[in-house]
C-alpha cells in the first residue's frame, strides 16, 4: 500500500515538473521570436529584399509563429534541436560541449556552499548567542551581500594577481576551477547557513529535545541523534531550489572568469540572437531544475518516514 | 520514611522576578505527590529544576534539591546526565511532541539504557508490554505518527521507567489526552509506582486528577506553595482559601465552604506585580491588612499538613 502511494506521489511530481519545463520553453520561444526576425542576422550585407524573403522562406520563418512552435516541438520530440544559425552546426553538439564545464562549476560551487554553509549554520544554532555565532554571522552577511561579479573580481585580485596562487581565468584544470566555484558558491553558502541555522534552532526548541536530554543524552547527543535529521528536511528543499540559482549565477561567474560553460554560451547566443541555442540551454536548465527538485522529493522519502508511509 | 526527593526552599528567577519562591516538598518511594495549581504558577519550572533542565533564562537563586540525599544543583553536568533516565526520569504534557518524529519507538526507549536498540531489544519489548502496549513486536519499530496520543504517552512512560529510576516527574501527563485515556494512563502510573516503588511527582492543574491518583498534594499559587498535606484530609477540609477555590471548581465536591469563595474576582498576578505580602491577597475573600504586608510562611498545622495563610483558623 505504501509503495503504490509512493509511486503515485513521485509520478505526479515528475508530471508537474515536465509541465513546468514545457511552460518555460514556450515563454522563451515566443520572447525570442518577438524580439526580432533572426533572418536579418543571417543575410550577407547588401542582400536584396527578394534574397531575404527567399532565406526566410527556406528557414520557415515566414510561417505563423504557432506553426513554427509546433514544428519545433515536433523536432524536439525526435531529439532534433536544430542547427545554430550562427555557427552552422548542430545545436546539440554546441551545447553538449559546454555542459561539462558548467556541471563542474556547479558541483564545485555546491561543495563550497554545502560544505561550508551547513556546518556554519549548525554551529550558529548550537552555540547561539556566543562568539561563534557572531563571528560566523559576519561571514554569512558578507557572503550574501557581495554581488557575485564583485566577489569574483576580489578573488581574482587576491589569489590571482596579488598572491599568484591561482590562474585568473580560463579552464586549465582543477586550479582554474577553484575561484569560480568560490565566487559562485559564496552566495549559496550564505543561504544554506541561514536556512540551516533557522531550521536547527527551530528543532532545538522542540519538546523532543528536552525529552531526549531527560533520558540522559547530552545536548550534543540530542543534536546528532535527533535534531539534525529533522532540521535537514527544509534544508533539502532549499538545496534543490539553490541548484537553479547556481545555474543563473553561473552566467555571471563564467563571464567574469572566462569559463567556457553554458552560461557564457547563453550570453553569446543571446547577443547574436542564436535562438535555437538559447532555447536548448533554457530547456537544459529547466530540466536540471526539475530533476533536482525530483531528487529533493526522493531525499524526503529517505529522510521522513511520514512521507514513506504515504501520510 | 526515607525521602527519594527532597526539595528545600527552592527559588527560581527570570530576569530578577522570583517565579518560584521558597518551594519545599518531598516524596517517598512508592508515593505519588501531586503539585497542583493554575497555569503559570511555576510547576513545570520546579520539575525542570529537579532534572536540571531549566531554560537558559531561568536561574536557581536558592535552595537544595536532593535526590536520595545528594544535592543535584551541586553536581557537574556529566554527573547529572548520569542520573537522568536512570535514577530520575520525566514525561511530558504533549507525548507526541516529546517523541522525535523520525525515530522509532524502540530507539527512544533504548536511549534511557544507553544502549543501541539491537542489544536491549528483548528488554524494550518487555517494557512495552508492561506499559500496556499490545503487539510490542510490531510497535517497537513504528514511528510516533503511527501511534495515538495515549499510546505515545505509554511509550514515554516505558522510556522513563525502563532504567528503573527512583523518581518519575510527570508534567501534566494526561492533559492532552481524551478523558477515557486519561484514566487509563493515571491507573498505569499508579500501578507502576506501587509495583516498582517509584516515587512520582505528578504535576497537574486538575484537582480531579489529584483526587484520582495522589497520596499527597502541594497546592501552588504564583510560585509559592499555598498548602500541602495528604489528599484526603486536604480535600475534606482545606486550610487555605485558594485550595478551597480550586476544590469548588470540581462539581462533585459539595462540602466546600462555597459561601466564602463562591466568586473569586481577579487573576493570578504576573511576576512583575508581586507585592511584599501573600501573593493571593488580591483575590482572597479573607484578606486583612497583614496579608498585604507580610508573606505568611508555610507553617505546619498537624497531621502532616501545612498552610501558608495567616487566617487559616478562620476556615476551621
Ligand atoms: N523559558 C522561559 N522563559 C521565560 N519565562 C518562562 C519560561 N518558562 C516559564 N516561564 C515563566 O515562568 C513562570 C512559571 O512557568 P511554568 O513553570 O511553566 O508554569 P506552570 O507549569 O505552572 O504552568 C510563568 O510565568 C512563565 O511565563
Ligand atoms: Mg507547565
Amino acid at each position: 500500500m505504501g509503495a503504490i502511494t509512493l509511486t503515485r506521489y513521485l509520478a505526479s511530481r515528475i508530471g508537474q515538473a515536465l509541465l513546468a519545463s514545457f511552460g518555460v520553453l514556450t515563454i522563451v520561444f515566443f520572447i525570442m521570436r518577438l524580439s526580432g526576425d533572426p533572418t536579418l542576422l543571417l543575410v550577407p550585407e547588401g542582400a536584396s529584399l527578394e534574397q531575404i524573403a527567399q532565406l526566410r522562406h527556406e528557414l520557415g520563418f515566414d510561417r505563423p509563429l504557432g506553426m513554427q512552435f509546433l514544428s519545433y516541438l515536433g523536432d524536439l520530440a525526435r531529439f532534433d534541436f536544430g542547427e545554430s544559425l550562427v555557427q552552422r552546426a548542430p545545436v546539440l553538439g554546441i551545447v553538449a560541449e559546454r555542459v561539462p564545464y558548467t556541471v563542474a562549476l556547479a558541483v564545485g560551487a555546491l561543495v563550497v556552499a554545502l560544505g561550508l554553509g551547513i556546518p556554519a549554520g549548525i554551529a550558529m544554532a548550537v552555540w547561539r548567542g556566543g562568539i561563534v555565532e557572531r563571528a560566523l554571522s559576519g561571514f554569512v552577511l558578507a557572503g550574501q551581500s557581495l554581488p557575485t561579479f564583485w566577489s569574483g573580481i576580489l578573488l581574482i585580485l587576491l589569489f590571482g594577481v596579488s598572491l599568484r596562487w591561482l590562474p585568473t581565468s580560463g579552464s586549465d584544470g582543477f586550479a582554474s576551477l577553484v575561484m569560480p566555484s568560490l565566487a559562485l558558491g559564496i552566495v549559496a553558502m550564505s543561504t544554506f547557513a541561514r536556512m540551516t541555522r533557522i531550521s536547527v534552532l527551530d528543532e532545538l526548541s522542540r519538546d523532543y529535545v528536552t525529552a531526549a536530554r531527560a533520558r540522559g543524552l547530552s545536548r550534543g547527543g540530542a543534536v546528532l541523534r535527533h535534531v539534525l535529521r529533522n532540521a535537514a528536511i527544509p534544508v533539502v528543499t532549499i538545496a534543490a531550489l539553490e541548484i537553479g540559482n547556481l545555474l543563473a549565477g553561473a552566467v555571471i561567474v563564467e563571464t567574469v572568469f572566462a569559463w567556457p560553460g553554458i552560461g557564457q554560451l547563453a550570453i553569446q547566443s543571446i547577443q547574436s540572437r542564436d535562438f535555437l541555442v538559447v532555447q536548448a540551454i533554457v530547456l537544459f536548465v529547466s530540466l536540471v531544475y526539475v530533476f533536482s527538485s525530483f531528487l529533493a522529493d526522493l531525499a524526503y522519502v529517505v529522510i521522513d518516514p511520514r512521507i514513506r508511509m504515504g501520510r | 520514611m526515607s525521602q527519594v526527593l527532597a526539595i528545600e526552599n527552592l527559588s527560581l528567577s527570570i530576569a530578577g522576578a522570583r517565579v518560584v519562591d521558597g518551594v519545599s516538598l518531598s516524596v517517598a518511594a512508592g508515593e505519588v505527590m501531586a503539585i497542583v495549581g493554575e497555569s503559570g504558577c511555576g510547576k513545570s519550572l520546579t520539575a525542570a529544576a529537579v532534572m536540571r533542565l531549566l531554560p537558559p533564562a531561568v536561574r536557581q537563586e536558592a535552595g537544595s534539591i536532593r535526590l536520595a540525599g545528594v544535592d543535584i544543583a551541586r553536581l557537574r553536568e556529566s554527573e547529572v546526565r548520569g542520573l537522568r533516565g536512570r535514577r530520575m526520569s520525566m514525561i511530558f504534557q504533549e507525548p507526541q511532541a516529546a517523541l522525535d518524529p523520525l525515530s522509532t519507538v524502540g530507539t527512544h526507549i533504548a536511549q534511557s539504557l544507553r544502549q543501541p536498540l539491537h542489544r536491549v531489544r528483548a528488554e524494550v519489548l518487555r517494557m512495552l508490554d508492561e506499559v500496556g502496549i499490545s503487539d510490542p513486536a510490531r510497535r517497537i519499530d513504528q514511528h510516533p505518527f503511527e501511534l495515538s496520543g495515549g499510546m505515545c504517552q505509554r511509550v514515554m512512560i516505558a522510556s522513563a521507567l525502563i532504567g528503573r529510576p527512583e523518581l518519575l516527574l510527570a508534567d501534566e501527563p494526561t492533559t492532552a489526552l481524551d478523558v477515557t485515556i486519561q484514566a487509563q494512563i493515571l491507573d498505569l502510573l499508579r500501578k507502576l509506582a506501587r509495583e516498582r516503588g517509584t516515587a512520582i511527582v505528578l504535576i497537574t492543574h486538575d484537582m480531579g486528577v489529584v483526587a484520582d491518583i495522589a497520596d499527597r498534594v502541594a497546592v501552588m499559587y504564583a510560585g509559592r506553595i499555598a498548602e500541602t498535606g495528604p489528599v484526603d484530609a486536604l480535600f475534606a477540609a482545606p486550610r487555605h482559601p485558594y485550595t478551597a477555590l480550586l476544590l469548588a471548581s470540581i462539581p462533585r465536591l459539595t462540602d466546600v465552604p462555597k459561601s466564602v469563595l463562591a466568586v473569586i474576582p481577579g487573576r493570578v498576578p504576573g511576576a512583575a506585580e508581586f507585592g511584599p505580602g501573600c501573593r493571593f491577597a488580591g483575590r482572597c475573600p479573607l484578606t486583612e491588612p497583614r496579608c498585604e504586608a507580610e508573606p505568611p510562611p508555610l507553617a505546619p498545622i498537624g497531621d502532616g499538613r501545612a498552610t501558608a495563610c495567616w487566617r487559616w483558623e478562620q476556615m476551621v
